[in-house]
């Protein structure tokens, strides 16, 4: 493909970078990312996804606007109110960058449809806001070999990494094999969520997606970064492939997806045993997956 | 006299007439030419944007290509060389 004056001119700051050029702006281009959760991480990730000119942004979210969402979930606009997210997004990112072209899912994202979904995608950046959802995600990444870019947050605190299961790396559930017990950790509805802490995490989010799409720099596989805003300071851990992984290990024990039910009203599931003080970018959704 | 009569010889397989655009066009473009032609292949280039004299040579030598000469053709414009070379 050839590029019109109007593509140089809106990339040029990015494709004089060292190691885009025109080849790097053209993977850009032809990449498909698949962002869940259009909240408080899959915002801005998604909006510099569609400013850098990635080809193809699927969007899934089931709810709709609200005005509490807008102190962090900067894809939407008070206007948006009552919109489905997904068509608010969707608004935003066309306006921001005509080139894109944005997929969108209002459904909700279940065992029975993820990995139909995402098999058209090469990156899935996860931004949800529950458990249940978290662990299907990693699941299905693992079983349609998609590597997996994800972020959490909570109050002042964020985690990101990034997860190719199907190439060796280590798996979500090697860090953390079961989700925790429904009711054990607030959610973000319950305990808060700093927007600018959302949009560290998600910008992340985006700078290794399109590190990964560009094949560039040091890749978040096998690392696990914890963020605290307070302290503004980060921790990085290494991470490895956990042998008795129940998905990815030696001797797996899951063969299929798991649908978790996610009972607690108010609530979301806690991650009691690596961090357990984060979660996700979007308020909890009461509704059970089905 | 010599060094332009060795610069006649240099085959040229391409050329890209840059005049009236600015920096850092002038260097996306090039390396967008740069990238379509063949390793070995040389790209002449004509400017007329005067940092770009300086800037686009100096930039598509980061990038690893090989400049071959760099020229004034008139009272304005100037003639970059570059050749594509296997860098990457």
């Amino acid at each position: 493909m050839r590029f019109s004056d109007e593509q140089i001119h809106r990339y040029s700051r990015q494709m004089i970078l060292p190691g885009i050029g025109g080849k790097g702006q053209r993977k850009l281009t032809e990449a498909k990312v698949f962002v869940l959760g259009a909240g408080g991480l899959g915002s801005p990730s998604s909006l510099y996804l569609a400013a850098a000119g990635v080809g193809t942004i699927g969007l899934a979210d089931s709810d709709q606007v609200e005005l509490h969402n807008l102190q962090r979930q900067i894809l939407h606009r008070t206007c948006h109110i009552g919109l489905p997210k997904v068509e608010s997004g969707k608004k935003t990112l066309e306006s921001l960058n005509p080139d894109v072209k944005v997929q969108i899912y209002s459904e909700r994202i279940t065992s029975a449809n993820i990995r139909e979904i995402i098999k058209d995608y090469d990156l899935v950046l996860d931004g949800s806001d529950n458990f249940p959802t978290r662990f299907l995600v990693n699941d299905a990444c693992y079983f349609e070999k998609k590597t997996l870019i994800s972020g959490a947050i909570l109050q002042f605190a964020g985690q990101l990494s990034t997860f190719k299961s199907h190439a060796g790396g280590p798996c979500y559930r090697c860090l953390f094999p079961e989700p925790p017990p429904p009711g054990l950790v607030p959610s973000c509805q319950e305990a808060g969520v700093l927007g600018a802490v959302a949009g560290v995490i998600g910008l992340f989010q985006a700078n290794e997606a399109l590190k990964e799409i560009l094949g560039i720099g040091q890749s978040m596989v096998g690392r696990f970064l914890l963020f605290d805003a307070l302290g503004l300071s980060f921790t990085e851990m290494k991470i490895s492939k956990n042998p008795k992984c129940p998905l990815c290990g030696e001797n797996p024990t899951i063969k299929e997806l798991i649908e978790y039910s996610q009972s607690c009203q108010a609530g979301s599931y806690e991650k009691g045993s690596f961090h357990g003080d984060v979660c996700s970018g979007e308020d909890y959704n009461p509704q059970s997956p089905s | 006299m010599d060094v332009s009569l060795e610069v006649q010889e240099i085959q040229i397989n391409k050329e890209l007439n840059l005049k009236g655009k600015i920096c850092p066009y002038t260097f996306i473009e090039s390396m967008l030419a740069l990238e379509d032609m063949e390793i070995g292949e040389v790209l002449r280039i004509i400017v007329d944007y005067p940092p770009a004299v300086c800037d686009v040579p100096k930039s598509l030598k980061n990038e690893g290509y090989e400049i071959l000469d760099v020229r004034p053709v008139n009272e304005t414009d100037w003639a970059i060389v570059v050749k594509n070379t296997e860098f990457k």
